[in-house]
């Protein structure tokens, strides 16, 4: 399947939900409208024409506090058909937030509290969001491009 | 067997003889170096070449070295490999949790100083003796299982000095007392 098919199975459900494309990145991308995300991986994960059953990886992307942006990059595989295909949602740099996608792709779970973890990216509905590599009460987002880490961490300089 | 022949062997063995005079400083000192045990985990690469120094090839055993389970069983602890801050906690704790007299080999540069995260890795604590005191530092990225085996003989050489008789601790506060 070609990514003009997938856009206009896409579109045929959810008609205002394609907001763009890249055909040079690859696997092949389309940029969705955060609100529609979740219910667009609903049905290219149960139709039967894609079968995307495994989301190879979910991940965040800071734009830099210039652009206002942020971004969640989806990276699916139809294990029956042999295809790779990628989304993009554009988020709210200030308060970054999309529906989870955990609950139709269980290793969305894990994924989803690293992009929490490190980018301060919010995903509604997720059954147990909180840091995943960082200690608990560390403060801030490490991979966003105005961090800056804390002077002490428990009574210990961070900095060198 | 008669008398004589007794004689000629040296005499009956009794189990009165045998005797070794020596200082208690020297025994003990003896006993603590020759016995160093030291907790066995592992943080990253460092761990590997850990492991390897235990194994037959270089045979850490020969020096009395074991690795233990339990850091109640330890009198040494090798942190071998880079400390995060959400491990540094952990690593205190193990510290704590060994008996005296404990002492800590760092291994690593990562353990020394940080390493390769000194300056962008946020999350990596600068060095494990900001959290603990450390007696031995062993170079290298990762040190060879001849640097490690070099960091356990440095530290026995230097509880060989050490006396019961003249507690480093009392001397710091003693010095501490008379500078004020």
């Amino acid at each position: 399947m070609k990514l003009d098919q997938l856009k206009e199975l896409i579109q045929s459900e959810f008609p205002d939900s394609i907001i763009g494309e890249d055909e040079n990145s690859s696997p092949q991308a389309l940029l969705i409208k955060p609100e529609f995300i979740h219910s667009v991986c609903v049905l290219l994960h149960a139709n039967e024409q894609t079968y995307f059953d495994q989301l190879s990886c979910l991940t965040g992307l800071d734009n830099g506090p210039e652009s206002e942006t942020m971004e969640v990059i989806y990276n699916l595989y139809s294990i029956p058909y042999d295809l790779h295909f990628m989304i993009k949602v554009v988020l709210d740099r200030p308060k970054p937030s999309v529906d989870s996608v955990s609950d139709i792709w269980n290793g969305a779970n894990w994924h989803e509290r690293e992009a929490y973890d490190l980018y301060g990216i919010h995903f509604n509905n997720h059954p147990n969001l909180r840091r995943i590599l960082l200690p608990n009460d560390w403060e801030g987002f490490p991979l966003k491009k105005d961090y800056v880490e804390q002077e002490k961490y428990h009574e210990v300089k961070v900095k060198y | 067997m008669n008398e004589t022949e007794i004689s000629q062997i040296g005499g009956l063995k009794t189990g009165e003889g045998g005797i070794i005079v020596s200082k208690l400083d020297d025994l003990l000192n003896w006993a603590r170096l020759s016995s160093l045990w030291p907790v066995g985990f592992g943080l990253a690469c460092c761990a590997i070449e850990f492991m390897s120094t235990a194994s037959s090839a270089y045979d850490l055993d020969r020096f009395g070295i074991i690795p233990r389970n339990s850091p109640r069983q330890a009198d040494v602890m090798i942190v071998s490999g880079t400390v995060t801050f959400k491990m540094a906690d952990r690593v205190k704790r193990l510290y704590e949790q060994m008996a005296e007299p404990k002492y800590v080999i760092s291994m690593g540069s990562c353990a020394n100083c940080g390493g390769p995260y000194w300056e962008h890795g946020y999350h990596v604590l600068k060095g494990v003796d900001r959290v603990i005191p450390v007696d031995v530092y062993v170079p290298g990225c990762p040190p060879r299982p001849e640097a490690l085996i070099g960091g356990f003989l440095k530290l026995q050489e230097k509880i060989r000095s050490e006396s019961i008789m003249r507690p480093k601790a009392l001397e710091k506060l003693m010095e501490q007392k008379n500078e004020a």
